[in-house]
């Protein structure tokens, strides 16, 4: 849960916000809000779809419609607003009534198209366009749906008692909790109009931490006349809570143009059947005690944090390795900074852990396209998780959710066939996609696998052929290696093109977006199992570990983990191709190439002799190298930083990072270098 | 909080119009405005950047910030010459990239009247020619005043990008 702090909002403060949109700390957290509680709201819909009933979660639903309109009121968002009230009337008439048939997948078709507006509306706040679109016809949608609700099931009640909801709800929990019991009296600023909606989010914050007895005006949300009264009279709340008077007071005191508050306290009792609390208010307790130990933090603040500790741990070593402490016994001083080392690395660990997402959002997000791809193609698909929990850094987060959406589209498109298609080839008739994700060493797997009809071997070698893109002789690919053409641009085996796929974009963005946070892709399939897709991306990407080889004058890192050994060169191993003028070499009986890393980088070395120098062998995934350095010069943490803008990108390279004598070394991107060979 | 009145942005504004950073390369005198000018800084250790162009010496890490060092010398197609301890790195700022220029000394701040400020002269086609702006006069000298925005964003470097 955010905490906002709001006191210094003045009087004009909904239109500064309406006009001033980026600036305004209220409407980024509405913004925040809105969003959280819409895809929340998604998630219960969609897993309930299968009860085909909202059940017990009713509650939760209405709560998150009904905050959504509060505070959309509060920051004057009629369309919102309006659309959220009829959103809250279908629910308030299934929680009430209890109708027996309910068409849920209308139910849902409905809401989710609502949310769809809401996200919509939302977006363009965020981004400060105007909310033109029209609400009506999707209110009208949802009316309609009501009173179809309401025929169908005889129960067209007055509207009458949908007013009184908010004393029914008092009454539910007879079993008022807390030790003290507070009388409020608040009066609102003159003119800050809507005094009822205030009154209302008021008292729906005041609820996560007391137990609201009764409170006068009645109604205040359906009855436009309360807004005179509470203009008056002020607005008088009862209730109980565990909190003394000074945390009531400073609470209270947080709302948006609060005027005066008088508070007293009401005869302090000792409640001893706390105890006796029903279980579902055992349970909102706890979830409240969550929510508000949660901070939500903006992210360029993590940034800047993430940029100090990466200038500390280059301070730190340009403090401990100090070429002016050279030779000198230095016992408590290297003590120190070994203290001093292993503190800059539980920061550093830290740091890294605040920005740590677990990837169980963007993973819910499939939920809704697998299910409305699903009813558009007529397929019946289930999605299922593994180890959803598993956290990413949140740069790379952002970078996964379009290659995600691409993967369980294609797999829903072109992997899993149609029921009847499935029934005669002997499978269930519903399809499963599966999303895995964990952590294997210094990477994360993501691994997106479905039980379809598998990769066309033939077809993809066929048009592969078509287009010209073999390098080899047929007989010498891989099955992965066919699979990978899928990757690229323009390469669709679809023959049409149509509202999901067949233009040969996906898999490319998925490539793209993979490769950018250093992360690889990898196909395996097998024709009517299925396929499988794995990402495999590095945990983080501010800090690596790195080998600091020398090449002339010019310092280079290369990622530990992509280093298999590094030993010197016998010139009897190395086998010379003429015709080619490549190198290569044998390693226990593999033969692999060798690049001459001052060749490549264009620099001039100290040796061009092979048994002089010293070869690095790397890897990735299959593929092995030998590289070919003047000399190791150590491991080293560093800190990755990205090339300046203007340079954009070198091959071979993937960033610098500041030594600890503030010189740059340029870090190598060993995946490119292997598929520059 | 960083509210500035307007009055005062519209100050600042006014104390940099009409001022020049004067330096040399060679023979002759440049000038640059001053806004785009961030600092200037001795020449420090570069690290060299395969794949780029000659000019572009490679990168400098200004306090943690990493920034590309252009030598204006071989830019304007002049003959490179060593490194010495008059020679400045001039870091400017132009459309948010930041980049350092190297040039062999860097003289004064100079304010030029926009009478001053004549068009370059029309009559060739030389390389050099497309990077200055205008030609400022100071007494007797002439000054060439430095097209930032073209020294930066020109064919060549897109042409980099390409080949990337």
């Amino acid at each position: 849960m955010l905490i906002s702090s709001t006191d210094n909002t003045n009087e004009d403060g909904v239109d500064i916000l309406a006009n001033n949109l980026d600036s305004e700390p209220m409407l980024e957290l509405f913004v925040f809000e809105t969003f959280e509680l819409i895809s929340q709201l998604e998630n219960i819909i969609l897993n309930n779809e299968e009860a085909n009933s909202i059940g017990i979660q009713i509650n939760e639903v209405f709560r998150i419609v009904h905050t959504i309109k509060g505070s959309a009121a509060m920051m004057n968002f009629n369309s919102i607003v309006s659309l959220s009230h009829s959103l809250e009337d279908v629910f308030y008439h299934i929680r009430e009534n209890q109708p027996e048939n309910v068409d849920y997948s209308t139910l849902v078709d409905v809401v989710l198209r609502s949310l769809d507006f809401l996200k919509n509306e939302v977006n363009a706040i965020q981004i400060g366009s105007n909310l033109d679109n029209d609400v009506s016809i999707i209110v009208q949608e949802i009316n309609e749906f009501l009173s179809l609700l309401k025929n169908e099931n005889g129960l067209q009640k007055p509207k009458a008692v949908s007013t009184d909801f908010n004393m029914q709800k008092n009454n539910e929990v007879p079993e008022v909790t807390g030790e003290n019991h507070f009388k409020a009296l608040i009066f609102f600023e003159d003119g800050c109009e809507m005094e009822n909606i205030r009154a209302f989010t008021l008292m729906h914050n005041l609820e996560k931490v007391a137990n609201v007895i009764s409170y006068c005006p009645k109604d205040i949300i359906e009855d436009q006349e309360t807004i005179e009264i509470i203009r008056s009279n002020g607005f008088e709340i009862q209730f109980r809570t565990d909190l003394c008077i000074d945390n009531v007071k400073t609470l209270l005191s947080n709302t948006l143009f609060m005027k005066d508050i008088k508070l007293e306290t009401i005869s302090p009792i000792k409640n001893k059947h706390s105890s006796e609390e029903n279980d579902n208010t055992g349970r909102d307790n706890n979830q409240i005690t969550v929510k508000q130990s949660m901070i939500s933090v903006n992210i360029s603040k993590l940034d800047i944090l993430m940029d100090l500790v990466g200038e500390l741990v280059i301070m730190q070593d340009m403090v401990i390795q100090n070429p002016e402490l050279e030779g000198l016994a230095l016992n408590s001083f290297n003590k120190a900074s070994r203290q001093l080392q292993k503190v800059t690395n539980e920061i550093q660990d830290a740091v890294m852990s605040i920005r740590m997402v677990p990837l169980s959002a963007t993973f819910q997000r499939m939920h809704r396209i697998v299910r409305d791809m699903g009813k558009k193609l007529d397929k019946d698909v289930k999605l299922e998780f593994i180890g959803e929990e598993t956290e990413v850094d949140k740069n790379i987060i952002e970078h996964l959710s379009d290659p995600l959406i691409h993967l369980v589209r294609n797999a829903v498109d072109h992997g899993i066939e149609s029921p009847e298609e499935r029934e005669k080839k002997g499978k269930s008739r519903s399809g499963k996609i599966t999303l895995e994700a964990r952590n294997e060493g210094g990477d994360v797997w993501i691994i997106v696998r479905d039980d379809g009809k598998g990769l066309d071997r033939e077809n993809i070698l066929q048009k592969a052929k078509k287009q010209g893109l073999l390098k080899k002789p047929e007989n010498e690919l891989t099955d992965r290696e066919i699979y990978s053409y899928i990757f690229l641009p323009g390469f669709s085996t679809k023959k049409e093109v149509d509202e999901f796929s067949g233009r040969g974009v996906g898999m490319d963005v998925v490539n793209k977006n993979i490769e950018e946070v250093g992360g690889t892709v990898r196909v395996d399939s097998s024709m009517e199992i299925g396929t499988t897709i794995t990402i495999k991306i590095p945990l983080t990407l501010a800090i690596i570990d790195g080998m600091k080889v020398r090449v002339g004058k010019s310092i280079y890192v290369i990622p530990i983990t992509s280093i298999k050994e590094s030993f010197k060169a016998q010139e009897s191993t190395v086998i010379k191709d003429e015709a080619n003028k490549s190198e290569m070499m044998m390693i226990r009986g593999d033969c692999c190439p060798i690049l001459r890393l001052h060749e490549f980088f264009k620099v001039q070395p100290d040796t061009t002799n092979l048994e002089e120098g010293i070869i690095i062998v790397v890897e990735n995934e299959s593929r092995v190298m030998c590289l070919f350095a003047d000399e190791l010069m150590g491991e080293q943490q560093v800190v990755v930083k990205a090339m300046p803008g203007y340079i954009k990108k070198v091959n071979g390279i993937s960033g610098c990072a500041v030594m600890g004598s503030g010189d740059i070394s340029l870090i190598m991107d060993v995946s490119r270098l292997l598929n520059i060979s | 909080m960083a509210e500035i009145p307007e009055e005062s942005l519209q100050l600042v504004e006014d104390t940099q119009k009409g001022k020049f950073l004067t330096f040399s390369v060679g023979k002759e005198m440049y000038a640059i405005e001053i806004k785009f000018v961030t600092e200037i800084i001795g020449i420090q250790p570069i690290t060299e950047v395969p794949e780029l162009p000659e000019y572009i010496k490679g990168i400098i890490n200004l306090r943690g910030k990493i920034i590309p060092v252009m030598d204006v010398r071989i830019r304007f197609i002049k003959k490179p010459v060593e490194y010495n301890d008059r020679t400045c790195v001039i870091v400017i700022e132009v459309k948010d990239i930041s980049i350092g220029l190297i040039v062999d000394n860097v003289s004064e701040v100079l304010s030029i009247a926009d009478v001053d400020i004549v068009p370059p002269p029309d009559m060739n086609k030389e390389a050099e020619n497309k990077y200055i702006k205008a030609i400022g006069k100071v007494g007797k000298e002439v000054k060439l005043i430095l097209d930032c925005e073209r020294l930066i964003n020109n064919n060549d470097a897109q042409a980099i990008s390409k080949i990337a």
